[in-house]
């Protein structure tokens, strides 16, 4: 966005302000295109997803697990249910607006808490993976390997069941599927970074093997775990949901949009509106990912266009797989 | 073979920490001699490192176990569902392959124009679906509502549609993204130029010249998707209630049945090790490259 020279009649401290923008702010902006419909479109959406979350409590006009089993099951305003609940009541006579705002508190969560500790692991283990080789490379390298021979979301339903559903485990068992993305990823970008000028020419003015990976090379793979952490975003909430639709993941009374896809599968003849509306938040919630990441992948570089899903290469670094 | 054996030792360990079978088996009134008799009988009380190398010796002689639940042997319960799942893979496969590969041509070929953002703001919705709320609304609309087909379960080709269809909307999404990826690329090198130059007509440059040169990639998605759901769409299965291999496998999970579980990753592990293989044997047949490099 341009910055407009103000009218000259405004006047004061208030007609100066657009003009003394910091311009980092502007390289920041500039960089990130954040000026650009799809940055701009699924940035919007996911603050305002995060947003919900964080004032749930005010936004709610109930409680999530109210109950009041005289209202029970009403359908949403506008096929005959009334604004006190606007998208209509679950068969506890739950308010089931109220439940989507507190589960977008639940979701965001577990997902960006698990996006966020995957790519602290991962990019790290990636780093040292890459840079160091030899047996650490390749041990790892042998259970990245067997990780993905194995079908996650069998996986992921194993673990679940073995251990005492809880958040701490949901999000140990959504890192489980997002660190090995990120250690790939950088584990390439260090190997073939090692060999460029820059590197050598740090190493030659004495750096230490810390200062050229943390200096030198981590900066450089930091815009790819950047795209890569909106798609694995979309994902562990895809992950997330469908583990509570199995009841593996969030447990009741806490709400979860999964979790409330499963309880509304019973009715889904007569009262279908425990079944939309909370799919209908997954979906714009992951859209408002996959449209940042996609965004913010063209602006930064378009040589990331591979990142997201199998690129130039015959064979992509990693299965695209979501649960099915 | 190295990461076949890593996945059953995973599998197998997770497994043996998450409880005492015997609780959900035997009935609770049980004796204590019962259990322990029930444990013997299926090596339960040896060391877990027995238990493994024993495992793992049967596993290379085909012999996978019997299912504690079923009474018969693990790999046969596993086999018995695999027809199942290979439809409902193979007819979701095929369905997105011939939606999404004209799809992603015309989407590359008219770059930039209405239909290209078009299909690109479908494909990015397609992938953002979660695929078992996408069963239960077709259920809802196309079975309850106006019962053109029917809920649930197999056997007919009625009953296969909507699993089919719902499975392969994020396959479609993804096949035709790479496409149109693909495609671009594949325009922009000079051979392309070249034929242009020529004067061939722009629908046989992109059939006969970009096309060839795009299907590795496609094939390779297409190749790892199918390798990915031998395993089983659970949450489709789950939804349309599809007895294929993923459903057993959770139930397996779910009643603690160790030898099915075990017999169903390592078929499903095993399987996909397999389709890797054939890609990069397909890889070289179908590009000379790759063969002489």
């Amino acid at each position: 966005m341009r910055v407009e020279s103000q009218s000259a009649g405004m006047s004061g401290p208030l007609a100066i302000a657009p003009a003394t923008r910091p311009s980092w702010w502007r390289a920041v902006r500039r960089r990130l295109g954040l000026g650009r419909r799809g940055v701009g479109a699924g940035g919007v959406v996911l603050v305002m997803v995060v947003l919900t979350g964080l004032f749930a409590p005010w936004l709610a006009p109930h409680g999530y697990d109210d109950q009041d089993l005289v209202e029970a099951l009403k359908p949403p305003v506008g096929v005959g249910g009334t604004w006190s609940n606007p998208l209509g009541t679950d068969a506890l006579g739950r308010d089931i607006l109220s439940r989507i705002i507190y589960g977008a508190r639940t979701s965001l969560l577990l997902s960006l808490s698990a996006v966020l500790v995957a790519a602290a692991v991962g990019v790290v283990i990636g780093l040292v993976t890459g840079y160091v080789g030899g047996t650490v490379d390749a041990a790892i390298m042998a259970i990245v390997e067997v990780q993905l021979s194995l079908p996650y979301l069998l996986f992921a339903i194993a673990f679940m069941a073995l251990l005492q559903p809880s958040l701490t485990t949901l999000v140990v068992v959504l890192v489980l599927r997002s660190w090995v993305v990120y250690a790939q990823l950088v584990r390439v970008a260090v190997l073939s970074m090692r060999r460029r000028e820059f590197v050598t020419v740090a190493i030659a003015l004495g750096a230490s093997d810390w200062r050229v990976l943390f200096r030198h090379i981590a900066p450089n793979v930091l815009a790819s775990a950047l795209v890569v952490s909106s798609f694995q975003l979309a994902e562990l909430i895809i992950v997330e949901s469908s583990l509570s639709f199995l009841g593996l993941g969030v447990q009741p009374p806490l709400p979860s949009w999964g979790s409330m896809l499963s309880q509304g599968r019973e009715y889904i003849s007569s009262a279908w509106w425990l079944v939309f509306f909370p799919g209908f938040a997954i979906i714009v919630t992951v859209l408002g990912a996959n449209l940042f990441g996609d965004a913010v992948r063209d602006v930064m570089d378009p040589r990331l266009r591979g990142v997201g899903g199998p690129g130039r290469r015959a064979r992509p670094a990693h299965r695209e797989e979501t649960p099915r | 073979m190295a990461a076949l054996v890593g996945v059953v030792a995973v599998v197998f360990v997770l497994l043996h920490l998450s409880g005492d079978p015997t609780y959900i088996l035997l009935p609770l009134e049980a004796t204590e001699e019962q259990r322990a008799a029930f444990r013997h009988h299926y090596g339960l009380d040896r060391p877990l490192a027995v238990q493994f190398a024993v495992y793992l010796e049967r596993c290379l002689r085909g012999d996978f176990g019997q299912s504690f639940s079923f009474q018969v042997p693990a790999l046969s319960v596993v086999l018995q569902r695999l027809p199942a799942t290979l439809e409902l893979t193979l007819a979701a496969l095929l369905l997105a392959v011939a939606l999404a590969v004209p799809a992603g041509v015309l989407a590359a070929t008219r770059r930039g124009t209405r239909y290209d953002r078009g299909l690109m703001g479908l494909v990015l919705v397609g992938q953002s679906v979660p695929t078992f709320w996408l069963g239960m609304m077709m259920i809802l609309i196309v079975a309850v509502r106006f019962h053109l087909l029917p809920v649930s379960g197999r056997g007919t080709v009625a009953q296969l549609v909507m699993p089919a269809v719902a499975l392969s909307l994020w396959l479609v999404a993804l096949l035709a993204r790479v496409t149109r990826s693909e495609m671009l690329e594949v325009l922009a090198q000079d051979y392309v130029r070249t034929a242009r130059a020529k004067g061939i007509s722009e629908p046989g440059i992109a059939r006969r010249h970009a096309l060839r040169n795009a299907l590795l990639p496609m094939i390779t998605v297409v190749g790892l998707q199918f390798g990915g759901l031998l395993g089983g769409a659970v949450m489709t299965e789950t939804v349309f209630a599809w007895p294929g291999v993923g459903t057993m496998i959770l139930d397996a999970i779910l009643k603690k049945d160790y030898p099915v579980v075990l017999a169903g990753v390592m078929v499903v592990a095993l399987g996909f090790i397999v389709i890797n293989l054939m890609l990069d044997l397909l890889y070289s047949a179908l590009d000379p490259r790759i063969r002489r490099a």
